[in-house]
């Protein structure tokens, strides 16, 4: 018995001590990233070329990664903020400014994405992954205009009760502001109160408030208010999925790669910021977690289908209701968490 | 089921059988499904589209799937064993008594990580070990292990106490009357009565660490994903049969185990 | 007589050293990474919140706990009792009920039935109950979700069989997420219960029949009170974390209904409220404690009644 105890801490020890000692080596480099967002063929590039083993550890949400994050100590070198945080990031001294704008490929970076809102010419992120944030409807079941939020702030009896709606505060707030006629980071509160009003009465008409397009795949849900590139994947289950872009104004997504103030390997993780600026390198990320990317010609590599397809190319009358979420005063941020978790509960 | 209703079994019980037999139906339904899916030639987790080895192609080569996998039962064997070991010699101490001050105390505070949900102990634990991580520059597996450890105790604990509680005495006795020594009492007559509890303490703290998610998910550090955290990360998009076949190829080491276990114990 | 009372006491300190020494592993494991941090959400629940989630340190405010019961509505500028958190806790604990019930009237007869196979067969039959629960537990409720779809296989055997025409939504409802947590939870009532079956002697069963009891009589009167333990373990061991369930709920109750982890969840997350999400910890810990030490006293109380 003794034996057997001193031999399983004698494994444990030796385990966790082997995998400090790993931690100190130096051709790794550790990716936190969202979940089922890494091509494993870019990871496979990448170390071929420059011999460093990329870890991958993952997560759900934004507030998830940030709340470890502040907490600190995690070990990560990368981590893949929306642009709705990326300025809370930069704020609280969580990123290194590693001036991706003056690497070799950023002559690739789509000249749109670099005066963004969240990092003016871009010193501390590039992006990863962009989208959009839209209606996805079966048509098969409903034939009406999809171009709008109606389809779930105010449901057609078609789609009455098989509706899912992501729980994204944000991503929802933006819609239901913009539907009621409002703009983003509005602080009228007779305006939110009939936000409010119209979300806790849209709510009775859904079936889930979740993540995952799946539920598409067996019908259990005929509409969702979810992401182009998730409406993408169901399309190419259920051909009559069909993605909208809501004239009231819909919002748009970035996610960036960025490195954190304590990395433990930076010049590792500035390799691989500058590796995936390249165009083919930036594909592959796109083939696999079927978004867009934010660099000039990487479309010559990317998979036909993906890179015509409808959900990834909005239609030139539609450009001009997109809109991004940008960070809120914090007062104004408090009225639309106490809306949020009024909708929650 | 065969039964012979001329015979009298004074153990049996009407319908009970029936209960087993629809229990061990359901239990495995869901299992049955998910090995099937994860032999489906499209990407649905719910409709069949013929037949492919395709996913488990896929989940092979995807060394975040395997490293996942191993990690995962890395941790659920060593967390398991310490948990346990620790339970069973605190078992010892706790039952077949007098009272003694403190005993309560003792008794709540192995019980305590369950009665606290997850994700209570999980931020908790976020919030203290980041700062232990932040001062002492170390992040490697031993806080999930010190942690999954932590909440398996009290449940190999119970069935280990259940046990002890209702052995006899009476051969213990003996054995002292005939001037064996503690330690011989011990390893001769009380270890193997409580077999049958600790490997079921055991597998329950196995099991229970090997599912967990929550407390994983804020205590890991880079590099420390387990099976259930990777997949918790792909929820938000689209499941895959790519972790079903993941967890089919999972379930060959985890039968030999049991299986093991199970032959190891029939020989007692 | 003074050495012989030495010796008695000495002894007695021994004894006690090594009931300490025993315990202390599993004591000190605790204290370190369960409920030694705990002691964090007592002072978080006190503090002013952070901006960004987190707390602002230093900032003593009792807005975490007024926020518990007492909702402060910004837009009409009212404070009012709060129903939404209230109605959070009761469906938690309705449904965690519900679910120990459910897995006893399963669990139950389930580990009667192994334990009164003959010895060599038991533990195959407890060894084909646990082998599921060796499949990853999100795998499983996926598996579960794929069961209930409306292309699923309950779906398509309804449907086919003519009892329904059009499939029945189960998914995403309070019925799912019950199946679900019982599904995931039986292990934890069938293996205390058989093992506290297991050593029950059935000579008493047969006393009891010899006395003409009815088989009824002998479960209620001799079965039952004589694997007590194991029945109280288990149900302990599914209530609890049933009513503080968060990862079934949230993927087979599809999000819409919360249970109190995705509350409390809810306000370390996107709600960005710890102080509150502290103090709901608390409160949930307080009931769950509550209902624990009640459960234990009544239980404890009759089987004294049943001892003769």
């Amino acid at each position: 018995m003794r034996n057997l105890l001193t031999g399983l801490s004698a494994i444990a020890l030796v385990s966790t001590l082997g995998s400090a000692a790993s931690a100190q080596e130096g051709k790794v480099l550790s990716l936190y990233n969202w979940g089922n967002y890494t091509s494993p063929e870019l990871l496979a590039k990448f170390e071929a070329e420059t011999g460093i083993k990329v870890t991958v550890t993952e997560y759900d949400s934004n507030d998830t990664a940030l709340a470890k994050a502040r907490a600190g100590g995690t070990g990560f070198d990368m981590v893949v903020p929306s642009a709705n945080f990326m300025q809370i990031w930069i704020e609280e001294g969580l990123l290194l400014e590693s001036r991706p704008d003056q690497m070799e490929n950023f002559k690739n970076m789509d000249a749109r994405w670099i005066d963004v809102s969240w990092d003016q010419g871009r010193h501390y992120s590039v992006p990863w992954q962009w989208g959009t944030i839209g209606p996805v409807v079966a048509t098969e079941f409903y034939k009406g205009d999809i171009n709008t939020h109606a389809i779930w702030l105010d449901p057609p009896e078609e789609l009455e009760g098989k509706i899912n709606v992501p729980p994204e505060k944000n991503d929802v707030m933006y819609a239901a502001i913009r539907y009621m006629g409002g703009e983003w980071c509005t602080g009228d509160k007779e305006f939110l109160k009939g936000v409010r009003d119209k979300l806790l009465d849209a709510k009775q008409h859904w079936l889930s408030m979740d993540y995952g397009i799946e539920r598409m795949d067996s019908r259990d849900t005929l509409a969702q208010f979810y992401y182009n590139g998730a409406a993408f994947r169901a399309r190419e289950v259920n051909p009559d999925i069909r993605y909208g872009y809501p004239k009231e104004g819909y919002s748009m997504f970035m996610d960036s790669v960025a490195i954190l103030a304590d990395a433990p390997h930076p010049e590792n993780a500035k390799l691989f910021v500058n590796f995936i600026m390249a165009p083919e390198n930036a594909a592959l990320i796109s083939n696999f977690a079927t978004y867009s990317n934010g660099i000039l010609g990487s479309e010559a590599f990317m998979r036909p289908d993906l890179k015509d397809a409808p959900e990834l190319n909005t239609p030139a009358e539609l450009v001009e209701f997109g809109g991004w979420q940008d960070v809120c005063p914090t007062e104004v941020d408090e009225l639309y968490t106490s809306i949020w978790t009024d909708l929650m509960q | 089921m065969a039964t012979k209703p001329q015979a009298f079994d004074p153990k049996s019980q009407p319908g009970f059988g029936f209960v087993a037999g629809a229990t061990i139906v359901a239990l495995y339904l869901p299992i049955i499904v998910l090995v099937a899916f994860a032999f489906n030639a499209t990407s649905s987790l719910g409709i069949w589209g013929g037949l492919s080895l395709n996913w488990f192609i896929k989940a092979w080569n995807n060394q975040q799937i395997v490293d996942a996998a191993i990690f995962s039962l890395w941790l659920a064997l060593v967390a398991g064993a310490l948990a346990t070991m620790m339970a069973t010699l605190a078992a010892l101490a706790m039952t077949r008594t007098a009272p003694y001050r403190g005993q309560t105390l003792a008794y709540a505070l192995i019980n305590q990580p369950l009665i606290v949900p997850e994700i209570v102990t999980a931020i908790s634990l976020l919030i203290v070990f980041s700062a232990v991580k932040a001062t002492t520059g170390y992040s490697g597996a031993g806080y999930l292990v010190l942690a999954h450890t932590a909440f398996c105790i009290p449940f190999a604990y119970l069935p280990i106490r259940a046990r002890l509680e209702g052995m006899d005495l009476t051969f213990e006795t003996a054995a002292a009357d005939l001037y064996a020594n503690p330690w011989k009492t011990f390893l001769h007559i009380t270890l193997p009565g409580m077999f049958p509890g600790i490997l079921a303490g055991f597998m329950l703290a196995f099991v229970v660490s090997l599912d967990d998610v929550v407390i994983t998910e804020l205590v890991k550090s880079g590099g420390q994903e387990t099976l259930p955290t990777f997949m918790l990360g792909q929820v938000r998009r689209d499941m895959t049969p790519e972790v079903n076949a993941a967890a089919t190829l999972l379930l060959i080491p985890s039968i030999l185990l049991v299986t093991a276990v199970h032959l190891i114990n029939r020989r007692k | 007589m003074a050495d012989a009372a030495e010796v008695a006491r000495r002894y007695q300190a021994a004894a006690a050293r090594r009931r300490w020494i025993l315990k202390a592993p599993a004591l000190l494991t605790i204290l370190l990474a369960s409920f030694g941090p705990l002691a964090v959400m007592l002072v978080y629940s006190v503090m002013e919140k952070g901006n960004y989630g987190g707390v602002a340190f230093g900032q003593f405010s009792l807005d975490g706990w007024t926020a518990v019961f007492f909702k402060y509505d910004p837009f009409d500028e009212t404070t009012s009792l709060v129903v939404a958190n209230l109605t959070v806790f009761l469906r938690s604990i309705k449904l965690a009920l519900v679910t120990t019930i459910a897995a006893l009237l399963v669990g139950f007869p389930t580990a009667y039935f192994i334990a009164t196979r003959p010895a060599e067969s038991r533990s195959q039959w407890l060894l084909l109950i646990t082998i599921p629960f060796w499949t990853n537990l999100l795998v499983r409720t996926f598996a579960i979700m794929g069961l209930l779809s409306n292309q699923g296989l309950v779906n398509n055997a309804l449907i086919w069989s003519g009892v329904i025409d059009k499939p029945l939504q189960m998914l995403f409802t309070d019925g799912a997420v019950l199946a679900g947590l019982v599904y995931v939870y039986l292990p934890l009532m069938v293996l205390p219960v058989y093992a506290s079956l297991e050593r029950m002697d059935f000579r008493l069963v047969e006393a009891g029949y010899d006395l003409y009891a009815t088989r009824w009589k002998v479960l209620r009167h001799i079965v039952i009170p004589s694997c007590k333990p194991g029945l109280i373990a288990g149900s302990i061991l599914v209530f609890i974390p049933a009513i503080g369930a968060y990862v079934t709920p949230r993927i087979l109750g599809g999000g819409k209904n919360m249970m109190m982890g995705n509350l409390i969840e809810l306000q370390f997350g996107q709600g960005r409220n710890w102080p509150l999400g502290a103090a709901l910890s608390i409160t949930l810990l307080a009931i769950v404690t509550v209902a624990l030490v009640v459960y234990i006293r009544n239980t404890a109380g009759k089987g004294g009644a049943h001892g003769h």
